[in-house]
Parts: C-alpha cells; structure tokens; sequence
C-alpha cells in the first residue's frame, strides 16, 4: 500500500547523508570526549565542530549552543533554569496558554516551588498580543517564554515585537523554536531572544538530540549535575553520534531551507484549497497567513478527529489530531480551546505537517481519499444527521 | 582569607550556577585573554571555590588578590602575573 506521510511535526525521517556522518561514532571513534588522550580530544573537537553548524543555523556563537536529549529537555533547562538562576530577583514568569507540554509542565512544576505563573491568552488565531504581554509583566517578573510557532496550528507568533518588551523591561526572553528550526529561517538575533529550543527530530536527526541557544553566558541552574560536560551546564557524557546527527541536518537544513519553505508552502496551499473545495463545513485553524509553510490544520464539523486518522491509517495516510503527545489524552486540545474553538469542533481536529519528501501526487491522493473518509464518519454521525436535516 | 572591597577588574568569569570543577578550568582559559598585570573577576556561588581558587593561584604562579562576597555570589580576585 501507498505509504503518505504528513505527520512531520512529530517525527521526521533521519537523512541518509545524516545516518552515514553519525555512524563511525558508534564503533570506529566511540571514546569518551572527556578523556585526555586523542581518541577523546580528537571526538571532543568533532562535537565542537557540531556546536558551530547548529549555531550557524540559528546565527549563534558557538560556545552558546548546549546540546541536549530533545526539545523538551532544552525547554526545561531555559524554564527551570533560568527561573531557578534568577529566584532572588522575583519569582514571577509568563508563559502563553497554547505552550507545548514541556514548557506548560517546567511552568507547572515551578509553581509547585512558590513560583507565580500568568498564562497569557491568545486570539482566534493564536497570537499573543504584545500589549497583553506588557500589562502582564510586574517588577517581580524574571522570564517569559512564548513559542516561535505552535506545533498544533502553525500560528507564527511575533517574537521580536514581543522579545522586545522584554529586553526593555529586563526580563529573560525564551522562545521554544521545535516547530520553526528547519522549517522556516531562524535567526536569533533577529528574534532578539535570550534562550532557544530545537529539536532534532524536526530536522532530520534521530529522536534523542536537541539544543539550547543561550545568549551571553546567562546563568542557568543545570537539571543534570555531572561534570565538565557542556561546560558544567548539563551533566552526563555526550551522546556522540546524536551531536553529529544533528550538526549534519543542521548543514543540511541551512543549505536547502529557502527551497524547502517554497516547496512545503506551494503543497499546502494546495492541500488547503483541495479540502475547503471538497468537504464543507471545515474550519481552517490557527494564523491564515502567519504560519508554518508546511502546516495544514482544520477542525471537521461531525467527526472524531481521532476515528478520521484511524481512516486515513487504512489508506496509508499519516496525520495527527493535535500534537504527539497529548493526541492519546482523549482530551479537548487546550490550544483549540484557548483560540475559542467549541469542544465539539475541536472533537474533529486533524492536522498534516508537510515537507520537502511529499510530493503534488501525495496531496491529490489524500485529497481523493480524506473526503471519502470524511463522509463516512458523518454517515455514522448523529450530529450530522440532525445538521443536515435542519 | 583575604576580604577586598570595591576592587577593579579588566574582565569577569561568571560561574554561578556551574558546578565543580569549572572554577579550576575556566579561570585559565579567561586568563590567557588578559594581559600581564590585569584583573580577572571569577563570581561563584560554590563554595568550595573559596579555597580550591587561591590554592589554584599559587600552583599556576597567579596572585590572588582576595574575595568580596554580596548578596548573590562570591566575587574572587585574581591578577594575572604571567
């Protein structure tokens, strides 16, 4: 069977060129970088060179990238750690209502030690207003995080509008960027950001492998106590073929981007006409203009999002409800809920995450197939059949 | 120990919230930025560095010239004298 995949907010498949560069650091060069002989100095320069590339991608320094397991644990070092570094200044940070978990749970997990929370509201569309954010910041505040783009909708918030209140008032700017590195051109001083998540697993590196960008020595509280890793900023000896992993598709990413965004948003447009065409009572969610070029995500009126990827499964088309991990919750999306979309509607959420792998024939496919699919459901729908008898 | 106050310095090495033992690896690399005669500020919020610092000093021919201690961290004072 055909094999569609459009879920590539949750995983991407790892390069070739990517699985080839890490390879020898499995067996041929597997010592350990903290040693001070040359099979460790020579694989500690290797990650040093890996360190460059990544910054290179997001216009960083070098010495302020630290690499970590995902894009969670990035998240978590800027929120806990930033807030932990900084308690004796206040104990007050803002985070916007549609964070991704590991952002929204280091909030949560600091409220849990006295820390106080103001969970900032977004528009129909998603985006935060800056003037809400400015109202929201107090003398006591020490940090706010606002994701680049939110993974469930694609919505692209305005970084540097809203970095910029906070550098004025003094106030540690994170930005969780998993959903725009290697999706759309990231530079972190055009962002004008203090911290900055990525993940591998957006870019063509192996699940396992993610980085902080922080800038100018900031402090941060470490969660992993160990050594001289990472310049005593997290602990625990490097995963050396994930590092090479991931400066490799960072290479990659920075040479193919500008091609890969026309490409991604050209199967979209595409993918978004086709279904406001052939289904009808669709709701396209998340910025109509300001947002992800690969990211396709509606909320059908009489279905269960859930059922209708089950469906698609069949056909061998792969697409999510909401984000990977709380798509198994069972429950509403709290990012559709906080852009005020019914919970029922929110019920029917399917999101597709294109790239550059899928190609104009993948998109008529589904276009072919979802309908159908669609149809079905509503067929077996008593809400749909009381709709349409109105 | 030897307390200083309000003492200048050419640059800072801020190693609050870094743990055991960059407060004996990176003072030497910072220092090699410096020239003969200046002043390098090491702010650290562990204690151990109170004492693993001047020792440091002696066995790489540094002065340590002292320590300020504020509300936030250590400060400890070291003149680069080659």
């Amino acid at each position: 069977m055909k094999r569609v995949y459009m879920d590539h907010a949750s995983a991407t498949p790892v390069r070739k060129e990517v699985i080839e560069a890490m390879l020898p650091y499995f067996d041929e060069h597997f010592g350990n970088p903290s040693t001070v002989y040359d099979m460790g100095s020579k694989i500690k320069q290797v990650i040093e060179e890996q360190r460059a590339k990544v910054a290179k991608l997001i216009g960083a320094k070098a010495e302020e990238i630290i690499f970590t397991s995902s894009g969670a644990e990035a998240n978590n070092l800027a929120i806990k750690g930033a807030a932990l570094a900084r308690q004796k200044k206040g104990k007050h940070i803002i985070i916007s209502a549609i964070e991704h978990h590991s952002v929204l749970n280091s909030a949560r997990f600091l409220e849990r030690m006295d820390f106080e929370v103001t969970y900032l509201q977004v528009d129909e569309n998603g985006l935060v207003d800056p003037k809400r954010l400015s109202a929201a910041i107090r003398p006591e505040t020490i940090l706010v995080s606002i994701m680049h783009a939110n993974n469930e909708i694609g919505t692209i918030e305005p970084i540097p509008e809203l970095s910029a209140i906070c550098r004025e008032r003094g106030v540690i700017f994170h930005t969780d960027a998993v959903a725009t590195v290697g999706n759309i051109p990231v530079d972190v001083n055009e962002l004008n950001v203090d911290l900055l998540s990525l993940s591998g697993a957006s870019l063509g590196a192996p699940k396992g492998v993610g980085a902080l960008y922080f800038r100018d020595n900031l402090r941060l509280m470490p969660l992993i106590h160990s050594g001289i890793q990472e310049r005593g900023r997290r602990g625990g000896t490097e995963n050396v073929p994930a590092i090479v992993a991931l400066g490799k598709a960072s290479e990659l990413a920075a040479k193919e981007l500008p091609d890969k965004v026309n490409y991604a948003r050209g199967l979209r447009d595409l993918l978004v006409a086709g279904v406001h065409e052939r289904i009808e009572q669709v709701k396209y969610t998340g910025h109509p203009k300001k947002r992800l070029p690969g990211h396709a995500s509606f909320c059908i009126e009489a279905i269960e999002g859930e059922a209708l990827i089950f469906m698609l499964n069949q056909s061998g088309i792969y697409a999510n409800t909401g984000s990977a991990c709380a798509s198994k919750a069972l429950k509403t999306s709290p990012v559709l809920v906080a852009i005020g979309i019914p919970p029922d509607l929110a019920q029917g959420s399917v999101v597709f995450t294109l790239s550059s792998s899928n190609t104009v024939e993948e998109m008529e496919y589904v276009l072919e197939k979802l309908p159908l699919a669609v149809d079905k459901l509503r067929a077996l729908s008593p809400v749909w059949r009381t709709k349409s008898a109105a | 120990m030897k307390f200083v106050e309000n003492q200048p310095s050419d640059d800072t090495l801020d190693l609050v919230c870094r743990v055991c033992p960059l407060h004996l690896l990176e003072p030497g690399d910072k220092l090699n930025c410096l020239k003969k005669g200046q002043v390098l500020e090491v702010l650290t919020d562990y204690d151990g560095a109170l004492e693993d610092i001047p020792n440091w000093c002696q066995k790489c021919g540094q002065e340590f010239i002292g320590i300020e201690e504020d509300d936030e961290c250590y400060k400890l004072y070291i003149r680069k004298n080659k």
